[in-house]
């Protein structure tokens, strides 16, 4: 082990870490906020809303992310009509890209977790809701969402620490985040144990982090449904996830 | 057809597959042995298997696979150095494909233990009456049982790897999306060609879903479902 090349390059690892944090969050926030309304849409009686999300989720769900990245940061650019557009300064960068097809990904991902969740509302409670004269706005802000997202926690976390990881794929666009900084540690002392292992230990804590963070929420928000004997079997870490319905 | 390059993304294509499979066949290997560890009653079994899946699913596949790419090949070349062979090159192929394997292996593991105990225990006593020996009750009575619990989670595991095998083409295998990269640079069409491979992606989704179906279909043959 040479540990010179760790502490030398250990501020070069703080830096990545905070790329890659700041690449989550807003590739989670925005998931989240788009999730919402689709998962909404998702749930909904009306072929016309219901389908074009199921499509839209089918076809996330069903390709790499890598591929997607590669479709926005590099495919763009093939239309003439995207270099000349106002919106190109952006389309350019590889961040803005990184982040429109995290956050894409993850929209997909997330509307299917909260639309199980929203199907899952014991139908009483909407009856009753219903009795009582709540619009149906109402009937969703008080009664359906509050139900909808405890229940979605588990796999809420599940998903955070999947797209946590995920964001190491942000390393193949040359965005210096965790994996990219390992990747070049690597290339530059040819030293793998030291290099990716450094690495390595930044996203187990991080993964450790997110999966006690989340377990505390359950603990906030399933106190009802804990059960009276300790349940080994989950121990949070992510599953995967991935069977497009 | 994409200026005569299709022949070229369908030879990626039997890459990618190559891949799949043959890393599909490994971690049903990890599984297996991952969750008869699990549930065995050897404290250092139980130990290794937890220790495997931990480490596993707390880092990034993309991770995972340059640790072991890299490491591994520094790994077995001082190991061949001090047994006296000359510098041995790891093909990418059997990197990748065992790495992937190694990876999946420890999800598949969660899978069959979850699997392995929705057996109702009756059915493992029983077998053991019978004076079937541990192996004979695994083989015949634990593991053809297991199969159907454990399609949905089997299901996942194998769409999550499929498009995991993206990932292989950032070590160097010549697989798909490294030969749609290919295409791009020489035709200056990046999104024509990374579009067709996203929806070679979504036909082999597509396909393993109703294979997934029809084989979950079949296991469940024996389950009697009420009929409204």
């Amino acid at each position: 082990m040479d540990w010179a090349v760790i502490r030398e390059s250990l501020p070069l690892y703080v830096d990545g870490l905070r790329v890659t944090l700041m690449l989550l969050a807003v590739s989670i926030t925005a998931g989240f906020a788009l999730s919402v309304p689709l998962a909404m849409a998702r749930v909904s009686p009306r072929p016309w809303l219901s389908k074009p999300v199921w499509l839209y989720t089918y076809v996330i769900r069903g390709t790499p992310l890598l591929v997607q990245l590669y479709m926005i940061y590099f495919g763009l650019a093939q239309f003439p009509a995207v270099r000349e557009s106002f919106m190109w300064p952006m389309l350019k960068s590889a961040w803005f890209c990184a982040w429109f097809a995290f956050a894409m990904n993850t929209t997909a991902y997330t509307t299917e977790i909260f639309a199980g969740a929203l199907r899952a509302t014991p139908s009483g409670e909407i009856e009753a809701a219903r009795s009582l004269g709540m619009s149906p706005f109402a009937i969703y802000r008080r009664i359906l969402w509050p139900g909808a997202l405890r229940r979605a926690l588990p796999q809420y976390g599940n998903e955070v620490v999947m797209m946590m990881h995920a964001t190491a794929i942000a390393s193949a666009v040359s965005i210096v985040e965790l994996t990219r900084v390992a990747r070049d540690v690597y290339s530059n002392h040819l030293l793998p144990v030291e290099a990716f292992g450094t690495v390595a230990i930044f996203y187990f804590v991080l993964t450790f982090a997110f999966v006690g963070g989340f377990k505390l929420l359950e603990r906030r928000y399933l106190r009802h449904l804990r059960p009276k004997s300790a349940d080994t079997s989950r121990d949070g870490l992510p599953v995967a996830s991935a069977r497009p319905a | 057809m994409l200026h005569g390059y299709l022949p070229a993304i369908l030879e990626g294509l039997s890459m990618t597959l190559r891949v799949a499979a043959l890393s599909l066949l490994i971690a049903c290997g990890f599984g297996l042995a991952g969750a008869v560890a699990k549930l065995s009653d050897s404290r250092a079994a139980r130990l290794v298997a937890d220790v495997y899946t931990t480490l596993i699913r707390g880092l990034p596949e993309l991770v995972l696979m340059l640790i072991i790419f890299y490491g591994g090949q520094i790994a077995i070349n001082n190991a061949a150095e001090r047994w006296g062979y000359g510098y041995i090159d790891i093909d990418p192929f059997i990197a990748g494909t065992v790495t992937m394997g190694f990876i999946s292996g420890a999800y598949l593991t969660e899978t069959f233990r979850g699997a392995i105990l929705a057996i109702p225990k009756g059915q493992i006593e029983a077998g053991h009456a019978f004076g079937l020996s541990r192996f004979d009750v695994l083989t015949r009575i634990t593991l053809p049982q297991m199969v159907r619990h454990a399609i949905p989670g089997f299901a996942n595991n194998w769409l999550v790897m499929v498009k995991a095998t993206a990932l292989v083409s950032i070590i160097g295998l010549d697989d798909m999306v490294h030969r749609a990269g290919l295409a791009s640079a020489a035709t200056r069409e990046p999104f024509t060609f990374y579009t067709a491979i996203a929806a070679i992606y979504l036909a082999i989704t597509t396909v393993s879903i109703l294979a997934l179906h029809a084989l979950e279909k079949r296991y469940s043959l024996g389950v009697r479902k009420a009929e409204l």
